[in-house]
């Protein structure tokens, strides 16, 4: 009978653990995690391209230093972020992290713009190829940032919910930051339309990069 | 009062209803995967889409990668990149693991198109081939009207490059990829044989080890495990039975019910991958994309 009583036990011990959530907790948090790195490895794919990048576009479009320095100082600021996996549980490290790659997104996003001035560039296969790479890095950031988001949601509902905010207290898991949307103000403001000036000069253009679909800044 | 209220908790809920309806069409939905190449414009000729479908399914049967071609009207309001990853979630070509799976998706209306490539392809198809050969092989035909003629070299050069890939072999039965790992196996041999001598506890002592054994002997070589060694399995049980399961009424029915239910629910969705077919049907294999390939337009 003792015997039985022990294999009893043996039977409810798992199903306690699991039934208070923790197992579900682990397997969350080990989610967002993984989808955590792998934002950080699209992001850093996309540092590593901006050299090469920099350097194609200098050999054709040499008088554009501002916005080659532009991006070169973007992706020094980028680089100088730590990028560990801790960063993601600390709000405003995030949000600092989000802000400079941010900036080096709208760098870029300007260079592309400015690369349509140089036919000669737009036709060098070095440069087409490393612009696809480009534009192939910037969704698979966009597609990883949509699934940490996710994973960080589902994590976050878990841990909020009675009972398993009760396992998470007292294991000390904590709510995670979730990315946000950067350009929340230029979102909501009204587009102005001025047909006031009809010979408006080109530098009076509103910033091209802020034209771009709202994607992952 | 009375009615006034009515009437705003109708507008209220008419309101909500037309909010629900905005927001079930405001995507595009995702077709059902049915076939590998799926034309919802009509482009393709019967033929044409035959032929195609008889080249995927061969390389999938030869390399074990999964192709599949969509023709949609418009993604509109999303770009062609979200509808892309989102059909590719939803279809989940490649296999679980291997992640071999492209997708080659043309909005005909919104005159754009793109290649999808899964995880495990991003180094034989990378962006940069997969943009060459939306430049190369699709825009040319596609600018003249030419679908069926750019979708065929597009398909042939994704073909050529998967080809040149090291992949591992194609699964070539069901049953191969159904199976536990060993370590589950054992964890399930274990439980199901506390479990079952729990509940036969107060059977008579041969009959219960001939149930035990049997049983559990089955649900392993459900479960997967190989022809001699279930049976092994099972005897081995069918001898615990005997000393673990003498105490009589003691029945764990609510425990081991739920335990079991927990285990078929991991089990059934591991397999998922298996749904894997070379026949009529088609369905993905549990890929998944990181949003690698290419887009274009013409």
């Amino acid at each position: 009978m003792r015997s039985l009583k022990l294999i009893a036990l043996m039977l409810c011990l798992p199903l306690f653990l699991s039934g208070c959530g923790y197992n579900a907790i682990q397997r969350a948090d080990e989610d967002s995690k993984a989808k955590w790195s792998e934002v950080l490895n699209q992001y850093q794919r996309r540092a590593d391209l901006v050299p090469n990048l920099v350097a194609t576009v200098k050999g054709y479009a040499q008088q554009e230093q501002e916005v080659l320095v532009k991006v070169t100082e973007a992706r020094a600021r980028v680089g100088a972020i730590q990028a560990t996996p801790e960063l993601a549980n600390d709000a405003q490290a995030l949000a600092k992290f989000q802000a400079a790659q941010g900036e080096l997104t709208q760098a870029l996003s300007r260079l592309m713009v400015v690369t349509e001035n140089y036919p000669n560039l737009k036709s060098d296969q070095a440069f087409r190829d490393l612009q696809a790479q480009l534009e192939g890095t910037e969704n698979r950031i966009t597609v990883a940032r949509n699934r940490y988001v996710e994973a960080v949601k589902d994590y976050n509902v878990l841990v909020r919910q009675f009972p398993v905010n009760l396992t998470a207290k007292m294991f000390g898991y904590a709510i995670k930051p979730n990315f946000s949307v950067e350009n929340e103000k230029a979102i909501s403001t009204a587009p102005t339309v001025d047909f006031g000036k009809p010979a408006a000069p080109p530098p009076a253009a509103p910033d091209p990069a802020g034209q771009k679909p709202a994607g992952h800044d | 009062m009375k009615p006034r209220r009515a009437g705003s908790i109708a507008l209220a809920a008419g309101l909500l209803l037309a909010l629900l309806a905005a927001l079930a069409v405001a995507q595009v939905a995702v077709p059902a995967l049915g076939a590998r190449v799926t034309d919802l414009t009509g482009t393709l000729a019967p033929g044409a889409r035959d032929a195609l479908e008889a080249r995927l399914q061969a390389l999938e049967q030869r390399k074990g990668a999964q192709v599949a071609v969509l023709i949609v009207p418009s993604t509109q309001p999303e770009s062609i990149e979200q509808f892309a990853i989102r059909v590719f979630d939803t279809w989940k070509l490649g296999r679980q693991g291997v992640d071999d799976g492209a997708l080659l998706l043309v909005a005909k209306d919104d005159r754009k198109m793109r290649i999808e490539v899964g995880r495990g392809l991003e180094g034989a198809i990378p962006d940069v081939a997969a943009h060459r050969i939306i430049d190369e092989y699709l825009t040319p035909r596609f600018r003249d009207g030419d679908f069926a003629g750019g979708i065929g070299a597009g398909v042939d050069a994704l073909q050529k490059l998967i080809d040149g890939e090291p992949l591992p072999e194609p699964y070539r039965s069901r049953t191969a990829e159904r199976g536990m790992d060993s370590q589950s196996l054992l964890i399930l041999w274990f439980w199901a044989s506390v479990g079952l001598s729990l509940i036969f506890g107060s059977v008579p002592a041969l009959l219960r080890l001939a149930l035990v054994g049997v049983l559990v002997g089955v649900i392993l070589h459900l479960f997967g495990l190989a022809a001699p060694w279930h049976v092994a399995a099972g005897a081995i049980s069918g001898l615990f039975s005997l000393w673990a399961g003498g105490g009589g009424r003691y029945i764990g029915g609510g425990g081991s019910g739920r335990w079991s239910s927990g285990s078929g629910g991991g089990w059934s969705s591991g397999s998922s991958g298996g749904g894997f077919s070379s026949g009529g049907g088609f369905s993905g294999g549990g890929g998944s994309s990181a949003g690698g390939g290419a887009s274009g337009s013409w």
